[in-house]
């Protein structure tokens, strides 16, 4: 197996070929924020934050499914790249609707912590007030689209961790929303098993289980890495 | 020397970051040696909003025409306007009404789908005043100088950031304690 040996922020890296920028930084002991990445499923470089500067690319890269290559020179925190960073998370609070205050995640939301990370005291873009409905037809769990940043965890864990597909893209654009089997009401989606992994997955307060309210938002998110660990290294114990 | 002239106005929110304001307890006889509160619905009994105000917090969003003739005074005779909670900085929960799309269907709903008994839409112009199409955060309507988000902010929040304006710097809104929303 051959190793690449790079540069991130001037530290010298080796890191096994095939690996992702994002995997060598971390490793490392480099910090590249993430958002619709999550360990255990495949990237989908949906949301744009682990963006990273390479020397002689004039496009930024998703550091999640960037592999690295021989002699890489890789900036992850550069005065532009804040910049842009600020710019995205703004971006995904304006486009829905994201009412802090009320949501079940308050407190314990990746993209709450996110704004606080890259020092978003306000958002620069108009707000959209998008009109997007919520599906409470599951009789354990509900999705509320409005708090949907469309990162496709759920549709990664269901699909690629319990094998169900419950969970898919529909349309395009500010159309764009996770739709359910056929688009069908989530409790009428024989395929759910209702295991739970997309409450678990899902960075904001889209996904939840009934009877949590305003804060109460848990997660385990450790679980998921079990099952994959399980799987994948056979280590069948917590 | 002499005292900062202190404002504090309550737009289209709960009055909750007011509460805590008031939260703040005994360090409000200490700013009390620094400011004079020249206008506030919790400190002052005035109903025109005067010239010359240094520090401003806003509380609540852009909902209505007395709403909207207020700020731009406030913005016309204040130095530095904050934005004071997420109803200010987002618009928040009083902007949820905007995903009804306009003010006529949020008063329907509101006066007549809802009207338990004599259901009508309530008009008295001149006294009560006309909703805007849509609720704003404070900055899309006028230039905003400290932005402190919150739901409410915590009082202890509201002391650190009023704190260095009492010695004529500017507090530093950054990390968990300071912007987190909600």
């Amino acid at each position: 197996m051959s190793v690449k040996t790079l540069t991130i922020n001037n530290i010298p890296v080796a890191a096994e070929q095939g690996k992702t920028i994002l995997e060598a930084a971390k490793e490392s002991g480099i910090h590249i924020p993430t958002l619709c990445y999550l360990e255990g499923v495949s990237p989908a470089a949906a949301c744009r934050v682990c963006l990273v500067e390479i020397e002689g690319s004039n496009k930024l890269q998703p550091a999640c499914v960037t592999q690295v290559a021989e002699g890489m020179v890789i900036y992850t925190d550069t005065p532009k790249l804040q910049q842009y960073r600020r710019m995205d998370i703004e971006l995904l609070f304006a486009e829905g609707n994201h009412v802090c205050a009320v949501c079940v995640a308050n407190g314990n939301c990746e993209l709450q912590d996110l704004a606080v990370e890259v020092g978003m005291d306000h958002s620069r873009f108009p707000y959209r007030f998008p009109d997007r409905s919520v599906d409470v037809s599951h009789p354990q769990f509900g999705i509320d689209h409005n708090r949907c940043i469309l990162c496709t965890r759920c549709v990664r864990v269901c699909d690629e961790i319990e094998g169900a597909h419950v969970w898919d893209v529909a349309n395009r654009g500010e159309n764009c929303y996770i739709v359910s089997g056929l688009h069908q009401p989530w409790g009428e989606v024989d395929a759910c098993t209702s295991c739970g992994k997309c409450v678990d997955a899902c960075p904001t307060g889209s996904i939840f289980r009934k009877g949590t309210t305003t804060d109460e938002k848990s997660r385990d998110r450790a679980k998921l890495e079990f099952l994959v660990n399980a799987r994948e290294k056979h280590e069948w114990t917590r | 020397m002499n005292k900062i002239k202190f404002a504090t106005v309550w737009l289209a929110g709960c009055s909750g970051c007011h509460m805590s304001f008031l939260d703040m307890d005994e360090w409000l006889i200490e700013l009390a040696k620094y400011v004079d509160i020249v206008y506030s619905p919790v400190g002052s009994d005035l109903k025109e909003y005067p010239e010359n105000v240094d520090v401003c917090l806003v509380e609540g969003g852009v909902a209505n025409q007395d709403n909207l003739e207020l700020i731009h005074q406030v913005r016309k005779r204040t130095k530095i306007l904050i934005s004071f909670g997420d109803c200010a900085v987002t618009a928040n929960v009083p902007g949820m009404r905007n995903m009804l799309g306009g003010s006529e269907p949020v008063l329907k709903r509101a006066y007549l789908e809802l009207g338990d008994v004599t259901p009508q839409l309530p008009n008295e112009p001149g006294i009560v005043p006309e909703l805007l199409d849509r609720v704003l955060p404070v900055h899309e309507v006028v230039p905003v100088d400290i932005f402190m988000p919150g739901c409410p902010p915590s009082s202890d929040r509201i002391k650190a950031a009023i704190k260095p304006l009492l010695k004529g710097d500017r507090p530093t809104m950054e990390g968990r304690d300071m912007i987190k929303f909600g």
